[in-house]
């Protein structure tokens, strides 16, 4: 018991001074003019472009309709609250604040640089912030990484996959890691939901893109994430797998699977969630559920802000 | 029993990833031969001095081939974003220490074994009976270096200059760890009484447990960012 304590020490201890130089440096850069850091965003947006709307003065969409109707009270699968990130001098996140409630989808729009997948790695535990905070799962990101990750699941933009193991020892390792049972059985069963079964034999490198996605897809389905982050899923999936997706994320939600989704895909980010957020320079400018908004006056916000960045 | 499944399955997958590929291995063996022939002529068949030069030169190949194995070994990892994807496990950070490291030395040592006879031929010495005490002196050198160096390649996979970093931080840290390898590979080499290279091997011993320590104590925040 003492020993236990005293490596829990030493390891406070080093951890402590690990972090004693972005804590500095971080007190440099906490004190540039950014934009003040309140508990929900109260952005206006006729301040940028004179012509204005969807002013977020209210408490962001959770509040309004549907998904996270009667969320107060109950803890919502994520919470960020004045997130902040610097990259050097460079902001990424200007002071985020979000509510993400139980088996909602989340459509996270934003050009490139936006702070989408900075925005994602912060709550996948693979970032922290400068300052602010991310709760998933009622979860600190920060002090709870490992239990975080046990209720995460992350599609990132690059596949994660080992190229010289087959399709098949890539989940197989994954299953191992994630400490699941039963590996054979699930591996083949999630092989088969992608239609990966017969290729799963041959190594990862002779894998189009899109089987490679595909093959990501599995080892995100392999332990039935609560809370799913998902950067661009969408790339260089053919016809079949986007539609295989779309019925997991469907699927997912019955099941009360939460759902963050970073895309530059309009069309289908619209379809798919049940909020719609745009993140621009670091800001979160646009929040509203899905009945509050059209994909027309979604697309008009995008042209509010002068930028054409859609990809369709 | 899941955190030794996880150890294993790491050092399994990066073993298994090398014996496919054999990038690694190539590399280092080719570029250990290269170090071992050319100051081999540069000694010029010198006897004297290849007796007093040669555990030196012996463990300069050993260190800079696994410096080339160490930074092959991160960026297989940095590759399709596959550190992080393993750093979102939720597996104990000392498990993806451990089993990197297991990959890692493992790497290092076949290339040790695959480097002795080359030794031995170019060098004109006699190891096959000093083999068990060659490897006495091998197997812990190696595992401090490699406990080291795996730690100090994670910690700078995100670094642009990593490939200037790695050796800058990892050769002045593991100094005495090389020098007690090179004195205790020179006592077995001169067919000298073991008993000499104890202090040595007492040496290593310390540096092993003071790397591995300290690097299961470290890994989990030098790996964050």
């Amino acid at each position: 018991m003492g020993m236990q304590c005293s490596v829990s020490y030493v390891r406070y201890a080093i951890g402590m001074l690990l972090q004693g130089f972005p804590v500095c440096h971080q007190r440099t850069v906490i004190v540039r003019p950014v934009q003040p850091v309140s508990r929900y965003p109260s952005y206006d947006a006729t301040r940028d472009s004179g012509k204005g709307s969807f002013a977020l003065e209210r408490e962001p969409a959770m509040v309004k309709t549907n998904g996270a109707a009667g969320l107060s009270g109950v803890v919502p699968a994520l919470e960020i609250r004045g997130l902040v990130k610097w990259f050097g001098a460079h902001p990424a996140l200007r002071g985020i604040d979000l509510r993400v409630a139980k088996g909602e989808i989340l459509a996270l729009f934003g050009p490139n640089g936006a702070g989408k997948s900075t925005l994602l790695r912060i709550l996948a535990g693979l970032m922290r912030p400068t300052a602010g905070s991310a709760q998933v799962a009622g979860l600190d990101v920060g002090r709870d990484g490992d239990s975080v990750r046990r209720v995460i699941g992350v599609l990132a933009s690059g596949h994660q996959l080992y190229e010289a193991l087959t399709g098949r020892e890539n989940l197989l390792f994954a299953a191992t890691m994630l400490g699941l049972d039963r590996h054979a059985e699930r591996v083949a069963k999630v092989l088969e939901k992608v239609g990966l079964e017969k290729a799963a034999e041959g190594r990862v490198r002779t894998f189009s893109s899109g089987m490679k996605r595909r093959l990501a897809l599995a080892k995100l389905m392999l332990h039935e994430p609560k809370i799913m982050l998902l950067d661009e899923p969408f790339t260089n999936l053919d016809l079949q797998a986007t539609k295989l997706l779309e019925e997991f994320l469907m699927t997912s939600k019955i099941t009360g699977a939460t759902t963050v989704l970073a895309t530059h895909n309009l069309a289908i980010g619209f379809a798919l969630a049940d909020r719609m957020a745009i993140l621009r320079q670091g800001r979160l400018v646009f929040d509203a559920r899905r009945d509050d908004v059209s994909l027309e006056s979604l697309r008009s916000q995008f042209a509010l802000h002068g930028e054409l960045w859609e990809v369709e | 029993m899941t955190f030794a499944r996880r150890v294993l399955a790491i050092a399994w997958k990066d073993l298994v990833a090398e014996w496919r590929d054999r990038e690694s291995i190539t590399a280092m063996c080719f570029f250990a031969f290269l170090v071992l022939f050319l100051f081999s002529f540069a000694l010029n068949g010198d006897q004297t001095l290849i007796r007093g030069a040669s555990s030196g030169l012996l463990w300069l190949a050993f260190a800079f081939t696994g410096l080339l194995g160490l930074a092959r070994s991160v960026q297989s990892e940095l590759a399709n974003d596959c550190l992080d994807g393993l750093l979102l496990y939720p597996a104990e950070r000392e498990a993806i220490y451990l089993g990197k490291l297991l990959g890692n030395f493992s790497v290092i040592l076949l290339v040790e074994l695959i480097s002795f006879p080359l030794f031995a031929v170019l060098y004109n010495m006699d190891l096959w009976a000093q083999l068990p005490k060659l490897l006495l002196i091998t197997v812990p050198a190696t595992l401090g270096f490699a406990a080291a160096g795996t730690l100090l390649s994670t910690m700078t996979a995100g670094l642009r200059a990593r490939e200037a970093m790695l050796p800058f931080l990892l050769f002045p840290m593991t100094i005495p760890l090389i020098l007690a390898a090179v004195r205790g590979t020179e006592v077995v080499l001169r067919h000298e009484s073991f008993e000499l290279a104890m202090p040595w091997l007492k040496l290593m011993g310390a540096f092993d447990v003071l790397f591995l320590v300290g690097s299961l104590l470290t890994f989990e925040f030098l790996v964050e960012e």
